[in-house]
């Protein structure tokens, strides 16, 4: 007998129920989550949580111990220890999510699987990405990844936050501290200037006499007039703002001379934080369900509009009005969390509903926020409503949006990680 | 009312001063308790017919050993203290008031504690008066809160579903601690139902002021917070 296409077919079939069995244990459905930040592991967490051991959720994450972006800034400010932010997995596994340590590295997205750095090919029915962000090559002319020891980023969490402050500590009395700022859309609007308001601080306390330059690409940036309002309040005549009417887009950096040119002008600089233009973390592209830059995603469930059983949460995603944020990701991570329980196991699922607030901390005591509540249209994620701290509010109302974004912090982390 | 309430305030704040209440030797004002007092009454009732509410009621506090009653869910943080012999007295309520997380880890009494000795003293001498012999003198009507009260019956009524509520609290859970921990962002679990649909539609009818609450509660609806009273009315720390 000739082997006809359909035979072939029939026999590749029978082969793959034979292994099915020993593939898919308990005949349990899978969930693979790649990247354990706000989005993934929050993810991981409620599909383990709510379905009762019903769904195998495995969490793939390079990082034994992951230090989070948000509350960074109030590290290098001298607000918080780079120990206070870094937090370990124990406690998903714990609650019932295999996590395992490596890199994901490719998705075959026609067998299902995801394959990791260390060799292991993972089977899914649902995997959802929630890789975070890398750098879009050549985005700033001089500067590649080879060069974020001499000019960090600081815009992943971690060993990056603690070099930029060891510089920090180390520049000399009047020295020069310069930011390249990325343009839109990046990870946490307001974190550049978050940045700059602690590094002014720490600035004031321990070298008074010294100056900070933004090169931004950007005409405005989140909460412009609270943050303005407050360099101009605490930290006079340190911050020097280059929006882009003033040539701020056009930027070089040279890492071995220690050079910034901006709008042609050559500065020599003794730090030089440059944040790059972002992307989606690579898997997502690898995966092939980006777009551009970043991965376009069904507002109703965090589904990518190139595969429905493949999710993408948070800063990777592209899904409308919703800011880059962790609060985002943790918001977008319960949502997606519901669907795929409901297409796995048949559980109830509920309309999308999505939140986010962003606080800030411009000196001590002096916290701002901004936030809005969103909704899923067939088109996008849509704005509902929302708010920002005021201009001239009093020191009490500050203080309190400090402490509440204390608490938001130990709140999140514990929503994330358990 | 006022006047009878002055003199037994005295007369208890001298007895206490005879007790040999070391902190309370200058005494408490019991008029400038009650003003005091207007902190406390978002979660605890005190005077005749007070009820336990989001905190227990304070009728007959002192002599009474710590997280005693057994219809009230307690914090574990509470019950341990409890367990370990802490009786309320004026001292030990002093110490409480004035930091209740340094006293009592994890209670889930969102108050970062009252700093002046002054107020304390006020306080502690206003709700002495509630635990004499025969209990709940004077006779007054239990504090509470009135502003959040003019709710239509029928939304308290509204049975939630908790299931649905599970799914609406990842949007609380994210600032509030679902272990009912509280750094800044009050706890919200174990309260009575019905304080927490008043408390919602308070927001939600921008009677009490936040602006991430109003923004959270002007988009839920009257199923929606009965869902969620329902939810983090039964929640296990």
């Amino acid at each position: 007998m000739t082997l006809n296409r359909r035979t072939f077919l029939g026999a590749a079939a029978a082969a793959a129920s034979l292994s099915a069995p020993m593939v898919r244990a308990m005949g349990k459905p899978r969930v693979v989550v790649v990247g354990g930040g706000a989005g993934g592991a929050t993810a991981a967490r409620y599909i383990a949580k709510d379905s009762k051991g019903a769904i195998d959720v495995t969490l793939i994450e390079p990082t034994r111990k992951y230090y989070t972006c948000f509350f960074s800034n109030l590290y290098l400010g001298g607000f918080k220890n780079i120990e206070d932010i870094g937090h370990t997995y124990g406690g998903l596994a714990a609650g019932g999510v295999n996590v395992v340590h490596d890199w994901a590295v490719g998705v075959d997205r026609d067998a299902k699987t995801v394959s990791l750095a260390g060799g292991a090919t993972l089977p899914y029915d649902k995997l959802i990405l929630s890789p975070g962000i890398d750098f879009v090559e050549g985005a700033v002319e001089g500067w590649d990844l080879s060069a974020q020891n001499a000019m960090p980023h600081a815009y992943k969490a971690g060993s990056q936050s603690e070099l930029l402050k060891a510089q920090l500590m180390a520049m000399p009395e009047g020295g020069v501290f310069a930011m390249v700022a990325p343009p839109n859309p990046f990870r946490c609007p307001p974190g550049p200037y978050e940045r700059v308001s602690m590094v002014a601080h720490f600035l004031k306390q321990n070298n008074p006499t010294a100056k900070i330059i933004v090169a931004d690409p950007k005409p405005k940036f989140s909460k412009m007039a609270l943050f303005q309002e407050g360099w101009a309040n605490h930290y006079e005549g340190m911050v020097d703002w280059i929006g882009d009417d003033f040539g701020g887009g056009n930027v070089s950096v040279d890492p071995n001379a220690m050079t910034v040119t901006i709008d042609g002008e050559e500065t020599k600089v003794d730090v030089c934080n440059v944040i790059p233009a972002m992307k989606a973390g690579r898997i997502a592209e690898l995966a092939g369900v980006t777009d551009g830059n970043w991965a376009p995603v069904n507002a109703a469930d965090m589904s990518t509009k190139a595969d429905g059983d493949v999710y993408v949460l948070g800063d990777a995603s592209a899904q409308g009005d919703m800011p880059k944020s962790g609060f985002s990701a943790n918001s977008q991570a319960k949502v997606c969390a519901n669907a795929v329980r409901g297409a796995l196991t048949g559980s109830k699922v509920f309309p999308a509903k999505f939140s986010n607030t962003c606080w800030s901390l411009i000196a001590p005591d002096d916290g701002v926020k901004v936030g809005a509540t969103y909704e899923a249209t067939a088109d996008k994620i849509a704005k509902v409503d929302g708010f920002i701290s005021q201009t001239g509010e009093t020191a009490d109302v500050r203080k309190t949006t400090y402490m509440e974004s204390e608490g938001w912090y130990s709140g999140i982390t514990a929503d994330m990680l358990g | 009312m006022v006047r009878v309430t002055q003199i037994l305030g005295a007369a208890l704040v001298a007895g206490l001063a005879t007790l040999g209440g070391a902190a309370f030797a200058q005494g408490g004002n019991v008029d400038a308790g009650a003003k005091v007092f207007k902190k406390c009454k978002g979660c605890h009732q005190v005077g005749k017919g007070a009820e336990h509410r989001i905190g227990p009621h304070l009728n007959g506090l002192f002599g009474r050993k710590a997280a005693t009653y057994e219809e009230f869910n307690y914090s574990k943080g509470f019950q341990r203290i409890g367990g370990g012999g802490l009786v309320w007295h004026a001292e030990s309520l002093d110490a409480f008031l004035e930091n209740p997380r340094a006293m009592v880890s994890r209670t889930r009494m969102s108050f970062p504690g009252l700093k002046k000795a002054e107020d304390r003293a006020n306080l502690i001498a206003y709700l002495r008066q509630f635990s004499d012999n025969p209990a709940d003198i004077p006779e007054a009507d239990p504090t509470a809160q009135g502003v959040d009260h003019d709710l239509d019956p029928a939304i308290l009524a509204l049975k939630g579903d908790p299931e649905y509520g599970q799914y609406l609290s990842g949007e609380c859970t994210t600032c509030h601690q679902s272990a009912g921990g509280d750094d800044g962002i009050p706890s919200i679990v174990l309260w009575p139902e019905e304080d927490f649909v008043l408390a919602m539609h308070a927001y939600k009818s921008k009677h009490r002021i936040h602006p991430v609450m109003q923004m959270i509660a002007g988009r839920l609806g009257d199923e929606e917070i009965a869902a969620l009273a329902a939810y983090f009315a039964t929640l296990e720390e």
